[in-house]
């Protein structure tokens, strides 16, 4: 289990689910390590900031989070977190290891306007 | 914004969460304003082995911790915030946010700690997370199997390849000296690893790739000569910075931009204060970082309440 505010997506079906229902998601799929945790802290101050935005995090360990490991925008990603964004159903860009921020808001003002 | 706090102490890290819990243990109105992520290099170092009292414990649980006590007397903490200016001179100290929000306070204590040195050269923001890291622990077990260098030759460095030899075929360490400044223990342990070689007085100029990293250029400092070397990914341990990039013309600095401050934590500023990563000291730990935080803390105290009286 994460130790985040943010809310933990246990299993691939619900990832899916939360895909579908909501326009704009980002997920972070990762341990507890410091790359890891600045971005989780970043999320829960940005999940009170932007509602039009849905933020979750992922146990990067478990099989349930295969969609985002063997994504295919994953792809030559060697750094923790995953840090994956959807909009209307379909991911749109991915980023691989620690952002701040500030960097977190300059991705989604470019794929989530 | 108008409130004013008895203290504002800038920087979560073990000097700001320590200088917290004692500041509002002793019922001051306090605010912790932090930049990063709560924790600073707690949360960047895997496990705290060495701090007394305590057992080997990840360092976002030890972080964790100090911020629930502060909060649990009462400190009041703002984190993922941008500092866009400073008013530290009279009575009362301003510290201004990008987002258009200020806050005011009686007293400063400056504890904004180091970042991780980055190499500064073409390729390495473009490969982080495809080649380039900075955590052992958290990205080793992609490179199970392969090649890796580490840079660096500190503690870090050196106990971090160690630490990668558990995935990697392969861990070559580049550091520009002719020699270590890490631990003896830590050079031996590295030496007698017959995965790990060396590659001394010799800097990375350079990471290439297209997709992800590939190879890097080297060049040998005694000599000049460039090679390239084919390589699966990169660690960098190459130490920190003091955070005081927009400090160094407010406050007192050395020149190597390390705040000045007096056996109190006293910078040249009244009621300004300084502690941790950030202040001109030799060991930087955490236990350093902590000691540093209560004394400034407590000097804090004293000296509002000799301030009281003086009114």
């Amino acid at each position: 289990m994460l130790e985040t505010t943010v809310h933990e997506i246990e299993t691939a079906s619900e990832l899916e689910k939360i895909i579908n229902e909501n326009e704009n998601v980002m997920v972070s799929c990762g341990r507890m390590g410091p790359m890891c945790i600045p971005v989780y802290d970043a999320m829960e101050e940005l999940k009170e900031e932007r509602p039009d935005v849905k933020f979750y995090v992922m146990g990067f360990d478990t099989p349930e989070a295969s969609p985002i490991r063997n994504a295919p925008m994953c792809r030559g990603f060697m750094g923790l977190p995953f840090n994956v964004y959807y909009k209307n159903d379909k991911m749109v860009t991915a980023t691989s290891s620690i952002q701040d921020k500030e960097q977190i808001v300059s991705v989604m003002d470019q794929f989530f306007a | 914004m108008d409130e004013i706090f008895d203290v504002m102490i800038l920087g979560a890290g073990a000097a700001g969460l320590a200088a917290g819990i004692y500041s509002s243990r002793a019922k001051l109105n306090t605010l912790i304003l932090n930049e990063g992520a709560i924790g600073g290099q707690m949360v960047l170092t895997d496990e705290i082995a060495n701090y007394p009292g305590v057992e080997p414990t990840k360092g976002y649980i030890v972080a964790n911790t100090m911020k629930k006590q502060a909060k649990d007397f009462g400190c009041k903490i703002k984190s993922n915030i941008k500092i866009a200016g400073y008013k530290l001179e009279g009575n009362i100290k301003t510290i201004e946010l990008e987002d258009g929000r200020s806050f005011r306070a009686k007293l400063v204590i400056l504890a904004s700690g180091g970042k991780p040195r980055s190499l500064s050269i073409p390729g390495e923001e473009k490969f982080k997370g495809t080649g380039v890291s900075y955590c052992a622990t958290c990205d080793g077990d992609f490179f199970t199997g392969k090649e890796v260098i580490v840079v660096g030759g500190g503690n870090s460095a050196l106990e971090e390849a160690v630490t990668l030899t558990s995935y990697a075929s392969k861990v070559t360490i580049v550091h520009q000296f002719d020699h270590f400044q890490a631990f003896e223990h830590a050079i031996q342990k590295a030496k007698k690893n017959p995965k790990i070689s060396f590659i001394m007085e010799s800097e990375l100029r350079e990471f290439k790739g297209t997709e992800v990293l590939e190879k890097v250029s080297i060049e040998n400092l005694k000599t000049g000569k460039l090679t390239e070397m084919r390589i699966d990914g990169v660690f960098i341990f190459v130490g920190y910075l003091p955070n005081t990039d927009a400090l160094k013309d407010i406050v007192k600095t050395n020149d190597r931009n390390e705040i000045i401050v007096d056996a109190d934590m006293k910078t040249n500023i009244p009621g300004v204060f300084a502690a941790g990563d950030c202040i001109v000291k030799k060991y930087r730990q955490v236990t350093t970082a902590v000691a540093d935080g209560t004394i400034a803390a407590l000097n804090a105290i004293e000296y509002l309440r000799s301030s009281i009286k003086t009114i």
